[in-house]
């Protein structure tokens, strides 16, 4: 299975690469976001994936008495979800603006004027 | 001693609130400073003798070898007094030629800060304080030249100036700090006793090149004069003082004061010997060709500064004392000559050599200074000048004797051009007819006249009492470069000899030259046509070359595309992660350890490649946007197979949530244009394919590497015990990394209040242009 996982990570990855390479400013958000998403699997699978052992302590135990996944990377990927949403949305947001005051998501036009000279 | 540093920097610093005084008659008060620092200098003349010398030490910074020390030996004393003496001149006389000058404050403060740097300069004992010195002088002398500031020559001029001396700068860091290292000493006079070890070091022509290059830049040496003649753009106070007494006789002084520690051997003596000779022939025969008076005295500076280093090469005890004496001479009647050539550029506003003439008319006092001044430089019998060229060809004559001969004819070849050089801008002017236009010339404030008549008359007192410069001034000079106690007395009459004759050949030759060369436009063109092989503009080439290239440079990395920027740090990390991975060996898949795979999740995964394939395939955004989100969903989904149910919770949530969000904002927005050429989609593909397969490889790399669970089981076993929580993930995030957490909401509603105060935002119509 953590080959299957690993060839998800290389595609991830590829067409987030690709998709910021785009002029288009929303491509270039699409493929933020599935480098995260490629990211979020890489450290996911660093922790050893398990199959249906939650870290969650079953009522009435204070430990664990049967082997668990491995909650750090779980923390960690949480974390990176939340925090990339706010990034996300932001970024939402700010291409509605740029769309509303110069009618294009063309990152090209987005130059000033004598920026272009060079 | 120290005040005597610091009294300049503080007046520097106190003109800025109190500029506003130098702007009224007040301000002559300033040009009592270097009068009274000449005054406490003139006091050390009968306490200096040959191992005298005295000194302030001042811990700066101890543990470095950095201290603040300071001595005064003979040496030292002939250079403060000619920076405080001639500065005195200076400042009396800049007083009235800038009396209009709205910025005379300004340039008042650069002054002060100028002559400290240079007194600093000859009084340090530390290598490390006389290079911050070193470069003090460089930058003020960068404000004095640029001083007009509203001209472009001027201030590419300062610009030049400041690149080239400063260049030097670091040459002669290196040099100071190797031999520092050598000797395990900073301090000047305890180098000066191990100049033994460091001859010895097989570092020493290191050492040796790079200090000759730090004085060659500043003392303006073939190749690197031409900042000299470019920085003629000053202010004529500024070009008198920078030029006769001070900023270009750095290097002079960096060398006499570095001869016992590298001087007395062959590769000293023939690399000054050849570069002085080089440049005093080059300068004395450049200044033949200039019609500007300031021109003609830029080149026959660069000339006498060769002759200097020249005499430093020789390096015998009659070039050493030569060399003491010249200073002084050359300094008196420099700064002369550059002070008349102020005063007839005020009255007449010209300094055009081939217009200039029978000024003596109207201009008498400063008439007899210039006259004066040119006999000096051209070595008339009682004056200071005669002396002084007496004394080099006593130091060439007595040389080796192979190289006596060559170095004494172009000892004679080098001053027959000076002499002509100085009556072209002592007496020319003041010669034959005045013409019409000058008749209307009213004599120039006292100010203006008396300093240069000053300096003129020291030079002709001096040159019949050659002792008074001889044994208070020379002596001590010489003592303190030779290390050892000489006992010489200056005369004016040596009788008959060899020396005689070629002085009084050097003057007639000279002033026949001077009757057949008259200045001429045209012969300035003639030369001007060899400058396509001059330094300047192979300086000025390189320069345009190295300009040329970094603009290129960040116009390539920095060309304002998004992408290709992006382009070029993804291609950096591929490199260097290939690389990386080449150095970890081959990978190999231990095919026991994987986990078995069922049919749940073959679908999954299938589902987020057919998403990643709608995806990148469709023209319209909205199926982008929600082929986006079945990606986010599949991943979901596998967390919720692999035991991660909170993380599926909040991929679900935020999947939701980001989609809302692009439909609300975007759905009014057009399809896709497909703008790329095919040749940059492959390039893009390519280069998105090979990091997508170098992340891959460096996960199965990863796959192998046992993981440290030692944090992990703490959290396993603590999460109920400490924190009473059954949710390791949610114990994990709230409780053992709380503050995380708390500031993760922080970042959050920062990012919330930047969506709203954007969606309210309401532009002028104005703005929206």
């Amino acid at each position: 299975m953590e080959l299957l996982l690993i060839l998800l990570i290389g595609v991830l990855y590829a067409t987030g690469i690709y998709l910021i390479l785009r002029r288009s400013m929303v491509k270039l958000l699409l493929g933020i976001m599935l480098l995260g998403n490629g990211t979020n699997m890489l450290i996911f699978l660093l922790g050893n994936i398990t199959k249906g052992k939650p870290p969650i302590i079953s009522d009435g135990l204070k430990v664990f008495q049967d082997i668990y996944a491995d909650p750090i990377p779980q923390a960690l990927i949480l974390t990176a979800i939340v925090i990339s949403f706010g990034l996300t949305s932001f970024a939402i947001v700010l291409l509605k603006r740029v769309y509303a005051l110069i009618n294009t998501d063309d990152l090209d036009n987005l130059n000033t004027p004598e920026d272009e000279d060079i | 001693m120290l005040f005597t540093v610091l009294l300049g920097l503080i007046t520097s610093s106190l003109i800025v609130p109190f500029g506003r005084f130098v702007k009224t008659k007040w301000g002559i008060i300033l040009a009592f400073i270097p009068l009274l620092l000449f005054l406490y200098y003139l006091q050390y003349i009968p306490l200096i003798s040959w191992d005298k010398s005295y000194v302030q030490h001042i811990d700066w910074i101890p543990s470095l070898g950095v201290n603040f020390d300071l001595r005064l030996d003979g040496l030292s004393l002939l250079f403060s007094l000619l920076i405080t003496g001639i500065g005195t001149c200076i400042f009396f006389y800049a007083k009235s030629y800038l009396k209009n000058d709205p910025y005379i404050d300004r340039f008042f403060g650069y002054l002060c800060l100028f002559m400290s740097a240079m007194l600093g300069l000859v009084l340090s004992d530390n290598i490390f304080l006389l290079f911050t010195f070193w470069e003090l002088t460089s930058i003020s002398s960068f404000f004095l030249i640029g001083f007009n500031n509203d001209h472009a020559v001027s201030r590419k001029s300062a610009l030049t100036a400041l690149s080239v001396t400063g260049l030097g700068g670091f040459f002669l860091l290196a040099g100071l700090v190797l031999m520092g290292n050598i000797a395990q000493t900073y301090s000047i006079s305890e180098l000066a006793e191990k100049a033994q070890l460091i001859q010895d070091h097989e570092l020493f022509p290191y050492i040796l090149g790079l200090v000759i290059l730090g004085a060659m830049t500043k003392s303006a040496q073939f190749p690197f004069h031409f900042w000299l003649p470019g920085a003629m753009k000053a202010p004529t106070p500024v070009s008198a003082y920078l030029h006769s007494a001070t900023m270009v006789k750095a290097g002079i002084y960096l060398l006499a004061r570095f001869f016992p520690i590298l001087g007395s051997n062959p590769a000293w003596t023939y690399s000054l010997m050849i570069i002085g000779g080089i440049t005093m022939l080059y300068g004395a025969f450049h200044s033949l060709f200039r019609t500007d008076m300031k021109g003609v005295l830029a080149y026959s500076t660069i000339s006498a500064l060769g002759i200097l280093v020249f005499l430093l090469g020789i390096g015998t005890e009659d070039a050493i004392i030569a060399v003491a004496v010249f200073i002084v001479v050359h300094a008196l009647y420099k700064a002369t000559l550059f002070l008349i050539t102020g005063i007839i550029d005020h009255a007449t506003h010209t300094r055009d050599l081939s217009v200039l003439q029978g000024l003596r008319k109207v201009l008498l006092p400063v008439a007899i200074a210039g006259f004066l001044a040119a006999l000096s430089s051209a070595g008339v019998p009682l004056t200071l000048g005669f002396i002084g060229k007496d004394l080099i060809y006593e130091a060439t004559l007595h040389s080796e004797q192979h190289v006596a001969i060559y170095l004494t004819v172009a000892a004679v070849i080098t001053n027959i051009l000076l002499v002509s050089a100085g009556f072209m801008a002592g007496i020319k002017p003041f010669m034959g007819t005045l013409p019409e236009k000058f008749e209307k010339i009213n004599m120039p404030a006292k100010s203006l006249w008396i300093p240069p008549l000053i300096l003129a008359l020291l030079g002709v007192l001096f040159g019949c009492f050659p002792h008074i410069i001889g044994d208070w001034i020379a002596q001590p000079t010489v003592n303190s470069i030779m290390k050892v106690k000489t006992d010489f007395h200056l005369q004016i009459w040596h009788g008959f000899n060899l020396v005689l004759l070629l002085s009084a050949l050097t003057i007639i030759l000279g002033t026949i030259l001077y009757f057949i060369n008259k200045p001429n436009p045209r012969k300035l063109q003639w030369i001007e046509r060899l400058n396509f092989i001059a330094p300047l503009t192979i300086f000025q080439k390189a320069y345009q070359r190295i300009y040329n290239f970094s603009t290129s440079y960040s116009n390539y990395f920095h060309n304002g595309y998004l992408r290709s920027y992006l382009l070029k740090i993804i291609i950096f990390a591929e490199v260097l992660l290939a690389y990386q991975l080449y150095l970890g060996g081959p990978l190999h898949i231990n095919w026991d350890l994987l986990s078995a795979i069922s049919v749940y999740e073959v679908v999954t995964v299938l589902i987020v490649f057919g998403a990643v394939a709608l995806t990148l395939s469709t023209a319209s955004r909205l199926t982008a946007v929600v082929a986006t989100s079945v990606i986010g969903y599949g991943i979901c989904l596998l967390f919720v197979f692999y035991s991660a149910p909170d993380l599926a919770m909040t991929q679900f949530t935020i999947d939701t949530l980001t989609v809302v969000l692009f439909v609300l904002v975007l759905f009014k927005l057009p399809p896709f244009l497909n703008l790329a050429k095919k040749r940059i989609l492959i390039r893009d593909v390519v280069v998105a394919i090979v990091f997508g397969m170098i992340l891959s490889m460096v996960a199965i790399r990863v796959l192998h590497v046992p993981t440290h669970i030692a944090i992990s089981e703490f959290y396993g076993k603590n999460a109920y015990l400490l924190a009473k929580g059954r949710n390791v993930v949610n114990v994990l995030l709230v409780d053992f990394r709380g503050f995380d957490t708390m500031f993760e909401i922080i970042v959050l509603s920062i990012a919330a209040l930047g969506v709203y105060s954007l969606l309210k935002l309401r532009l002028k119509s104005s703005e929206k242009e």
